[in-house]
């Protein structure tokens, strides 16, 4: 591992190392470099889009109709690389809306839309005066406020390069222009050489870098000679005059030529205390931070064969190409091909409304003999000329099938996102393969593939997030449902009146009962029963309370009972209500009332159940005993029985609390006896009325 | 005679010690799921649309592990079914098309104009991408959307179209063209 100091003491010998592959396509730069650079009509339309560097795109700060005026910011930063968008001219804002974008795909972009007024006025220069103070945190801000961005083709917000975090040893000034046909840094430089170098020193100051080389290709000696002239008293400024090769403008392969330092996988010059800046980008700080102008402008290379005037123009960023391109007028041959950019990195323009932008520098409308549209692809026969073209050393070849099968981790594997996407390879082919397309293609199905990937862990979190929210939502209403259960449950066992309802419609229902089975038998058998009601002993009065009598009482019981409730509302608490009832209630039914209090609608119903089948049996027994009295001996001994049980009907009685089940079981057997001893009575009566017979 | 049995008695010692060492690393060192499921699970598109026959990714990532086909799932299409067959080290099928056809990437949109608010395609998003409430107009959060269909059916005023999803230049393709090509003369 070198030391910076071995960096910069190499450096400072000033070797020019050299970079892998490389191609010398014709350069053809003469067509454009012949003239001063003049400025371009002023239009009536800008098509201002709001993100025209890599990064996030700013808030829009105007409304439709405003008038704005030239060096206005139209956007406000957001948070993150983000950079303003400033007015090109004076003029109102006529639309707000997508439009073409610069980009090869020219998918629609949001894009201000500018009716200029003709005027050009501008916004007062905003200068900054102190750009030599130690702190650079202001100067950065200002950088940044406005809004330029890296001119060489990466729009790059230039405030984060002018600024970075690391220490920086190496300033390196890109003014190499290795593609063909495109002159804009050369004219800048023939041109505004002082102004330059006063934006590198500013550079230099912000970086704290401690050299900067200031690269140049040997094929642009004019631009040499004055940028040598201007920094001959500067003795941190080293100018390097690089050979002519493509692609050595590329950012790595530069560095590599400068330094013999190769950039890593996966790294940033930065990591190598090196940062590059185009010479364009350094014009553009000089101009913003000593004349205090905005990045509204920047040269624009028209060029090619049918160009009629090929030039370069001082384009105000947002002038269509159709604008540019009549300016220097074409004769467009058949199938006329324009192009953004240069002929090996550009794309073509798909729709002349697409808006010149910071990234910009050229547009090119080549000759097919020049520059040959894409002939048809061949098989590829490994003759391995890209690999030797290839300046990043990778193995095209074996990225062309992995492209082709769409081997994801191969690709990766063989450094696919190390390709610099130069086209060198593709331009070597002799297969005419376009190389460069597969790879891009292949790169944005990787990234779409990862987002994909991103967006399914995604999708699967919110999924299962979900399933656990309906799993908790289940479970909260079950919860909810058994409590209300509970509470009503509760809410039985606690509120008498609810309980004497229910004790009412049931004594209700048996009174119903009693009276359609005692209907029948009523007629003969009712003075029978007044005696045995006279006769019998302790469970006698027990039985002999009449059920209409019962009802009567439960609902005179349950009426009182609502009259409480309506009168204490919300009060329903038993200490009150009980003696209420008890007052109400005969002491007979004191008993059977408590009991009735614990039984569930269950027992209740057996007992109901058990007091219809005594009845029933009752009723059987009767009128089997009207007309048979052979069973005398039998119902004798059920008689005994019936006396036990009716002990036990008292003990119900006196011990009212006890289970629900024992009082059922109570109650049953309190019926049996009952009915027991209605028959018992019958046959007593029948007896004696025979005995009265006999004798 | 005492050496069989001491040797027996070796055996049987040593196969005690190895017995008891493995019942307890089968418990101390259970694995909680099964760990093929969830790699299935990471290679399928999350959609939860349900086109294989399940209730979601998760149970064909299952019904996978349990030796079902895998070539039953639309959304992935044969990227997925590659991947899949890779995991498994089968031979990768064509995609059933009893369960579907593969499909340029699609998501939800609700013509607003026309949603009267009963949040039937809420209760039916998997992915709980749908906003709204009820009697007020419901919309799609796009980013959200994993094109699974599920919303459209419920739909009783059928105001929901599968629209294909929005592309951005990041990831353009460079042979994809997304607007019309206007020759200059």
């Amino acid at each position: 591992m070198q030391s910076d100091l071995t960096l910069l003491e190499q450096v400072k010998s000033g070797k020019i190392w050299g970079f892998p592959g490389g191609i010398h396509p014709p350069e053809r730069k003469h067509l454009s470099n012949q003239t001063p650079i003049a400025q371009a009509n002023l239009a009536t339309h800008y098509y201002v889009p709001v993100k025209q560097h890599s990064g996030k795109e700013g808030e829009v700060l105007v409304k439709l109709g405003d008038k704005v005026l030239k060096g206005q910011p139209l956007t406000k930063p957001s948070t993150g690389l983000s950079l303003p968008v400033h007015a090109p001219t004076s003029g109102e804002v006529k639309e707000i809306k997508p439009h073409i974008s610069a980009h090869a795909s020219g998918a629609p972009e949001l894009t201000l839309i500018i009716e200029a007024d003709g005027k050009d006025d501008s916004v007062p220069a905003q200068p900054f005066n102190d750009w030599q103070a130690p702190e650079t945190d202001a100067l950065i801000e200002h950088i940044k406020s406005m809004g330029i961005a890296g001119l060489g083709g990466a729009a790059f917000p230039t405030y984060i390069k002018a600024h970075p975090a690391h220490d920086i040893e190496l300033l390196i000034i890109n003014a190499v222009e290795c593609e063909p046909y495109i002159t804009a840094d050369d004219v800048l430089m023939r041109y505004h050489a002082e102004e330059i170098i006063e934006g590198v020193e500013i550079l230099l100051h912000t970086t704290g870098a401690k050299l900067c080389l200031f690269a140049i290709e040997d094929n642009k000696p004019e631009a040499i000679e004055v940028i040598k002239k201007a920094c001959e008293h500067k003795n941190n400024i080293d100018v390097r005059v690089v050979p002519t090769k493509y692609p050595s403008g590329g950012e790595k392969q530069l560095i590599q030529l400068l330094t013999s330092q190769q950039v890593p996988s996966k790294k940033l010059p930065i990591d190598l205390s090196i940062v590059m800046q185009n010479v364009g980008t350094a014009f553009a700080i000089k101009k913003a931070v000593i004349d205090g102008l905005p990045l509204t402008e920047r040269v624009v290379t028209v060029t090619g064969e049918s160009i009629t005037n090929p030039q370069n123009l001082w384009t105000k960023l947002g002038t269509t190409v159709e604008d540019l391109v009549a300016q220097c007028g074409i004769t467009a041959e058949k199938d006329q091909r324009l192009i953004m950019g240069g002929p090996m990195m550009g794309f073509n323009i798909l729709d002349s409304q697409m808006p010149v932008v910071k990234a910009t520098n050229c547009i090119l409308a080549p000759s097919k003999y020049h520059v040959p549209p894409r002939g048809v692809e061949q098989a590829c026969i490994r003759c391995g000329d890209c690999a030797a073209a290839c300046p990043a050393e990778l193995l095209p070849q074996q990225l062309l099938w992995y492209s082709k099968s769409q081997e994801h981790e191969k690709l990766e594997e063989y450094d696919l996102f190390d390709c610099i996407e130069c086209g060198a390879c593709a331009y070597v082919c002799p297969s005419q393969i376009p190389l460069v397309q597969y790879y891009r293609n292949s790169k944005a199905e990787i990234r779409q593939a990862e987002e994909d990937k991103a967006k399914a862990e995604k999708a699967r979190i919110r999924f299962e997030q979900r399933q656990a929210r309906l799993e908790r939502e289940k479970q909260a209403r079950l919860k909810r449902h058994q409590e209300a259960a509970e509470r009503r449950r509760q809410a039985l066992n606690q509120d008498d009146s609810a309980k004497d309802k229910i004790a009412a419609a049931l004594a209700r229902a048996k009174a119903k009962k009693q009276q359609q089975s005692e209907a029948p038998k009523e007629t003969g058998k009712l003075e029978d029963t007044s005696t045995a009601v006279d006769n019998s002993t302790d469970a006698a009065p027990n039985q002999a309370i009449d059920p209409k009598d019962k009802v009567a009482a439960a609902i005179a019981r349950a009426k009182a009972k609502k009259e409480q409730k309506a009168k204490q509302a919300l009060e329903n608490s038993k200490s009150e209500q009980a003696p209420y009832a008890e007052s109400k209630s005969s002491p007979t039914h004191e008993a059977q009332e408590q009991a009735t209090d614990e039984k569930t609608p269950e027992q209740i119903k057996k007992e109901r159940v058990a007091a219809a089948i005594a009845k029933a049996k009752a009723k059987k027994a009767k009128e089997s005993s009207n007309e048979n009295e052979q069973a005398a001996a039998d119902k004798s001994t059920m008689t005994e029985e019936s006396i036990t049980d009716k002990q036990d009907v008292d003990a119900s009685e006196s011990q009212a609390l006890k289970t629900p089940e024992q009082i059922k079981k109570e109650k049953v057997a309190a019926a049996i006896a009952k009915a027991k001893a209605k028959k018992q009575q019958a046959k007593h009566n029948a007896d004696t009325l025979t005995e009265q017979g006999n004798e | 005679m005492s050496i069989i049995f001491y040797s027996l008695l070796a055996l049987a010692v040593l196969a005690l010690i190895f017995g008891a060492v493995l019942g307890f690393a089968s418990i101390k060192y259970k694995v909680e799921s099964d760990p093929l499921v969830d790699q299935i699970d990471a290679l399928l598109p999350q959609t939860q649309c349900g086109q294989c026959g399940y209730p979601g990714c998760k149970p064909y990532a299952e019904a996978i592990a349990n030796g079902d086909e895998i070539n039953k799932c639309p959304p992935g299409g044969e990227a997925t079914i590659k991947n899949l067959a890779d995991l498994m080290g089968v031979e990768p099928k064509s995609l059933d098309e009893a369960h579907g056809e593969e499909d340029v990437k699609k998501v939800a949109y609700i013509r607003e104009d026309e949603c009267i608010g009963c949040t039937k395609c809420i209760q039916a998003c998997p992915v709980d991408a749908i906003l709204g409430a009820s009697k007020l107009m419901h919309t799609v959060i796009v980013d959200e959307c994993t094109g699974c269909d599920l919303c459209v059916d419920p739909c009783p005023v059928d105001c929901i179209d599968m629209v294909p999803a929005p592309s951005n230049n990041k990831y353009w393709k460079w042979d994809q063209v997304l607007i019309p090509t206007k020759t200059i003369n």
